[in-house]
């Protein structure tokens, strides 16, 4: 496949099944192991709903990166809504400001080996994660 | 709108999830057997996830609601079939699906209940 696919958008509870399957199909590709699969996966399906049900919708993007002979998987989610003001306490557990339990993002940050958070009240969050093939 | 469906056996309510369920979909298999719960009377519910590749927050909270939910309506719960990859994800991911039984098999889950097994010898499968 491509280094990196297009804008993949975030828009409906149906797009983050979608974004999940092809997060799982290209760590399948890259020989990731079932666990780092699977929490890759959900890593990937939590930030979408986050970038869905906070951010108002978005787009999700994949590339495969490699450093040092090792390959690795990068998703970035981006969206244009409110933006979090305090990025410390969005990452605690049980933090939310909607209907979730509040563990998405401090629970999606222990699944994956980078993660990488940018927000501006009232312009939008980025949000990158990475895992490399263990 | 797709429904994951549920089969009924006796006073037990079978539910194999077979797809990766949008969000949506998963709150109707909620609403859904609650409602079945209340109509028939079952008192034993079992949520076969051995096909689920994933399970996230979404997800085991409305695993966790229907376990409330059906207990509160007079049946147990048990979610059968976990696959390890997702049980090691589950808890990393700070999720303990707090209140719900789980069972490593189909199996398992019927035993759980304490649903006569039908090949098993009737002097010592006497249940309660």
């Amino acid at each position: 496949m491509a280094p990196k696919t297009d804008r993949i958008p975030l828009l409906t509870s149906e797009d983050i099944v979608n974004v999940r399957q092809m997060v799982r199909s290209i760590a399948v590709e890259l020989g990731f192991s079932l666990v780092d699969q699977t929490k890759f996966v959900t890593a990937a399906s939590e930030i979408a709903r986050n970038t869905v049900i906070y951010g108002g919708g978005g787009w999700a993007s994949i590339e495969i990166i490699a450093r040092e002979g090792r390959k690795g998987l990068r998703v970035t989610f981006e969206d244009q809504g409110p933006g979090i003001a305090d990025i410390d306490q969005a990452l605690k557990d049980g933090f939310t400001t909607g209907s979730g339990l509040g563990l998405g993002l401090g629970g999606a940050k222990r699944l994956v080996n980078d993660f990488n958070i940018e927000s501006k009240p009232g312009l939008g969050t980025r949000i990158t994660i990475a895992r490399w093939k263990s | 709108m797709e429904r994951i469906p549920i089969l009924k056996i006796g006073r037990l309510l079978l539910v194999s999830i077979q797809v990766d369920m949008h969000d949506r979909l998963a709150i109707a298999l909620q609403d859904d057997l609650t409602e079945r719960i209340a109509l028939t009377g079952a008192n034993g519910v079992i949520i076969d996830i051995s096909a689920l590749e994933m399970v996230d927050s979404f997800i085991g909270r409305m695993l966790s609601n229907i376990a409330g939910m059906s207990k509160l309506l007079g049946a147990d719960t048990v979610v059968a079939g976990m696959r390890p990859s997702v049980a090691i994800t589950l808890v990393e991911l700070g999720l303990s699906l707090k209140g719900v039984r789980t069972a490593l098999s189909l199996e398992r889950a019927i035993e759980l209940l304490g649903i006569a097994d039908p090949e098993s010898e009737p002097a010592d499968g006497a249940q309660d």
